[in-house]
């Protein structure tokens, strides 16, 4: 049976950045980008991947998007698509990506994959959530999520092993980072957490028996939420931070955590949940005698562990709980997808942030830790 | 490369049932004699000797079988596996699959080491233990640690045993409380990991940079929780940590023991010792370096030597010499006891010896030396391939092996290194090993050419690798279907092989999960 793979190209995406202007969402800006000579990047990486899947042709079935949403790559690429769906073309918005992605669920699709950056991600999650497993090609500007490949080639052979190979493929949840691009271009980075979608990826999978085939992601956050808990004070009070590792250990303990938020937990109940800054401080007044732990975890494919997606965690709450009580937790996968780059931390402090710098301890297993380097 | 044909060669295969399988009721293969009726009467019967809660109701169901079909039937399986000396095994890094003199086996085999019974008076064992008493003099030689012992069972058990004196040490002097964390490296065997974890440690692994342990980082975390480095060199990368004495320094500032894993000596041996750099441990493996063969968790034994300070704690018996006669000597009250069976792998003692006694000090060197060279002269050719790279401290040379990395060769063909090894053992020979998990360097593949293949072997291997290659970029659907001429074809849904209702390692939990 052919694999159903539909394809949405965010034709504007990665326009603002050649221009210097951090990003090309909201009309004004995209006007000010194409006045100061952008041309459009994603199409261009788009064909990059395609190209690489004109051997794969027989075997896929391929549903896109009118013109340059992805019919006009797909045919330059020597692909017959199956075209579905409107838009006025020149004219397109994140609105059409968001009825695009719609109109390929509905279709059935076994795979989503789609040209763009941040915003591109953020408009394909709100169109259909966790319920499709997609793989983005990077054409955007400024990409924290990490549900985009490395590159547009390493896109392209993913979408090859998920059709000719299912097998050497396993899914893992990735992040959809959504910034506030207004705050970027006044030079201020905020980028909020928005969602989980499911990824490919390459197991690594081998049939000698030296070294077996590499384990799943969860089992490392299984084992890692094991660890702390552990090691959990029942006088501590943690503040457990965003993510699917974090989230881990909520759901070991069997606690209504948040994915996205900051919850509280003392003697492995929970106190409270999805946590804003001053609720967080509001807390520490309140308790000014108990020791408090944050327990923190990678965000994005940049490696962040303050300051991007975890903002609820800031500055004012760091110094209060103190650096030494921060506990980092990250997959081994993790780890080595940053490609020996540090860790980053951007609290909106940078004599914090200065000090959160240098080799830390991060638990990777039960009863393991990787020594890791951060930096701001 | 230039004149190098690669064989036209096809493995045997054989439809063969497993050996459970094949028995059939009331064939055997051996007749055990009776027992004389005066060691009966001597020692009883064996109902006796057992206690009632030991003997066992029903006989273990042991497929019935005799000798000529036993052999035959391992026979085959060890032809459709490419059994040892069949080909040129350069491809399985860190396990230095080098060639050990038949001579020894003649040895192993001669009545003198073969009926000895472990349970025979000491003065009746002088020979062998004079035997491991030399062998332990050697190894105190090569490596400068003060007290040996044969004990354990392989690498990894060595390195257990090393973390138990750890622990041991520590606790004697009351600072095991606090020293809980034994440090390793990315790039050291994950036994050295694994086993501090296993006796009770908790493990902290430092980063690399360009490809040499971060001695920064190892400053960073030391403390008076270190109760413990483990650490190889070279490590898996082939890269010899040029600072070790400094890594040993720290930890020893901070009060912790450092323990060499030197399962890889073959590059390193009569070059560096483990003594000068600092350690206050390590072990070698007989199997691998001392012309036992390794590999099938054959007969393996760790060699483990400490300094006088640590010799308190080996585990017993350790062979000693007093007046011109040897003993095991059981009476060691600070030992962290027994750790197997009887005197540990003899056989594999007395390889060893012989085959450190056949080199000399001089030939051990040159061993060192030519699996050194011969590593280098696979690096030239194996970097002329396009898409094979080794990754970190370019233009530093290597020791006994590689990791390589094909990440180039999959970006642009979509084919990497599990793609490839399926290809080259249609060309007659071993599969290679990739790595260690998990996998620092991308695609990774990790030959050890040692100092027993010649420079043809070597360009064979190399030319086997080139031409995969080549078929990925050329007729990518050869490397696709590989292997073609192997026993066994890909598992094309590995699925089966991760679903626990699917697979059983054991012929009990087999039938259970067939019956269903
Ligand atoms: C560096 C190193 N240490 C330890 C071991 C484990 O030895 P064994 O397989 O005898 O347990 C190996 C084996 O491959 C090794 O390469």
């Amino acid at each position: 049976m052919k694999k159903k793979i539909g394809l949405i190209v965010n034709p504007v995406a990665g326009m603002g950045g050649r221009v210097g202007l951090k990003g090309s969402d909201g009309k004004k800006i995209h006007k000010m980008a194409l006045a100061l000579g952008a041309v459009p990047v994603s199409p261009k990486r788009t064909c990059e991947a395609l190209n690489v899947l004109s051997g794969i042709q027989t075997k896929i079935e391929l549903f896109t998007y009118p013109a340059e949403m992805g019919q006009d790559e797909a045919v330059l690429c020597g692909l017959s698509p199956n075209v579905i769906g409107s838009i006025q073309k020149g004219k397109t918005t994140p609105g059409d990506t968001i009825k695009a992605a719609r109109d390929l669920e509905k279709t059935g699709v076994d795979l989503l994959v789609f040209t763009g950056g941040d915003g591109t991600a953020r408009n394909i999650y709100d169109a259909v959530s966790d319920r499709l497993t997609v793989i983005g090609i990077p054409g955007g500007v400024k990409i924290h999520s990490g549900v985009y490949a490395a590159n547009p080639v390493k896109a392209a052979r993913l979408i090859i092993d998920f059709v000719t190979s299912p097998s050497k493929i396993a899914l893992q949840t990735a992040e959809v980072m959504d910034i506030d691009e207004e705050m970027v271009r006044q030079d201020k980075v905020s980028a909020k957490l928005y969602g989980y979608m499911k990824i490919p990826y390459e197991r690594g999978l081998n049939q000698s028996s030296k070294a077996g085939s590499n384990p799943k992601d969860e089992m490392f956050q299984d084992e890692i939420a094991l660890d702390v808990i552990h090691n959990m004070d029942p006088k501590v009070i943690y503040l457990v931070s965003a993510g699917t590792t974090t989230k881990a250990i909520m759901d070991k303990l069997k606690l209504e955590g948040t994915l996205l938020g900051i919850d509280a937990v003392k003697n492995k109940q929970l106190i409270s949940a999805d946590l804003n800054e001053s609720a967080i401080l509001q807390l520490l007044a309140r308790e000014p005698e108990t020791p408090f732990n944050i327990i923190t975890t990678v965000i994005g494919r940049q490696g962040y562990i303050f300051g991007r997606g975890n903002q609820q965690i800031s500055p004012a709450v760091i110094r209060r709980v103190g650096k030494e009580n921060v506990i980092v937790i990250a997959t081994i996968n993790k780890i080595l997808s940053l490609n020996q780059e540090p860790f980053l931390v951007d609290t909106g402090d940078p004599e914090l942030d200065k000090e959160l710098e240098g080799y830390i301890r991060v638990t990777t297993g039960f009863g393991k830790q990787h020594i890791y380097n951060v930096s701001s | 490369m230039k004149g190098i044909k690669l064989k036209k060669y096809h493995a045997p295969k054989y439809d063969e049932p497993l050996i459970m399988e094949i028995g059939v009721d009331g064939r055997r293969g051996i007749m055990v004699p009776q027992v004389d009726k005066e060691i009966d009467d001597t020692v009883g019967t064996l109902e006796d000797l057992i206690p009632a809660k030991s003997q066992r109701k029903k006989a273990p169901a042991l497929p019935e079988i005799d000798q000529y079909h036993t052999l035959m039937h391992f026979l085959r399986l060890s032809q459709m596996t490419l059994g040892m000396e069949t080909g040129i095994d350069i491809g399985e890094g860190t396990c230095t699959m080098k060639y050990s003199p038949k001579v020894n086996e003649e040895l192993v085999r001669s009545p003198q080491m073969a009926e000895v019974h472990p349970l025979q008076p000491e003065k009746t064992l002088q020979g062998i233990l004079e035997i491991a008493y030399e062998l332990r003099n050697y190894l105190k030689a090569i490596s400068g640690m003060d007290e040996f012992c044969f004990q354990t069972g392989g690498g990894a058990h060595a390195t257990y045993i090393n973390a138990c004196i750890t622990r041991k040490y520590f606790q004697e002097r009351g600072e095991l409380g606090t020293r809980n964390e034994v440090i390793t490296t990315q790039f050291t065997h994950p036994c050295n990991a694994a086993t501090p974890s296993t006796a009770g440690f908790r493990v902290i692994i430092l980063p690399h940079k360009n490809g040499y342990p971060d001695l920064d980082a190892l400053k960073s975390v030391v403390s008076e929780r270190t109760a413990a480095i483990h650490m190889t060199n070279p490590e898996d990368t082939g890269l010899y940590n040029p600072v070790v004495d400094e890594f040993t320094k720290a930890v020893h500032d901070a009060g912790g023991l450092c323990f060499y894993d030197q399962a890889n000596a073959n590059g390193i041996m009569s070059v560096a010792r483990a003594r000068e750099a600092g350690f206050d441990a390590c072990h070698f493996n007989l199997h691998k370096t001392f012309s036992s063969p390794h590999g099938c968790e054959g007969p393996a034994a760790g060699a483990y030597g400490c300094t006088e300070a640590l010799a308190a704690y080996l585990p017993v018996p350790v062979v000693t010499k007093l007046s011109d006669a040897y003993h095991l000597d059981f009476d060691r009250p600070k030992s962290i006891g027994k750790v197997r069976s009887f005197y540990g792998n003899l056989p594999a003692v007395l390889r060893a010896y012989a085959w450190i006694r056949s080199m000399g000090p001089k030939g051990i060197k040159t061993t060192a030396e030519i699996s050194i060279l011969n590593n280098q002269y696979l690096e030239h050719l194996l970097s002329q391939i396009d898409g094979i790279s080794y990754p970190y401290a370019e233009g530093k040379p290597r020791f006994e092996q590689i990791r390589y990395s094909m990440a180039k060769l999959k970006e642009e063909t979509g084919l990497g290194s599990h793609e490839i090894q399926n290809r080259i053992v249609d060309f007659g020979i071993q599969s290679y090993w990739l790595s260690h998990h998990p996998y620092v360097v991308p695609e990774p593949f990790t030959p050890e050419p040692c100092e027993t293949y010649s420079k043809e072997d070597i360009e064979y291997w190399a030319t086997a690798i080139e031409q995969a290659c080549k078929e990925a970029r050329e007729t990518p659907e050869i490397i696709e279907s590989a292997p073609h001429n192997q026993a066994i074809h890909q598992i094309k849904d590995f699925s089966q092989a991760e679903d626990a209702d699917r697979w059983a390692i054991t012929w009990r939990a087999y039938k259970k999960k067939t019956k269903k």
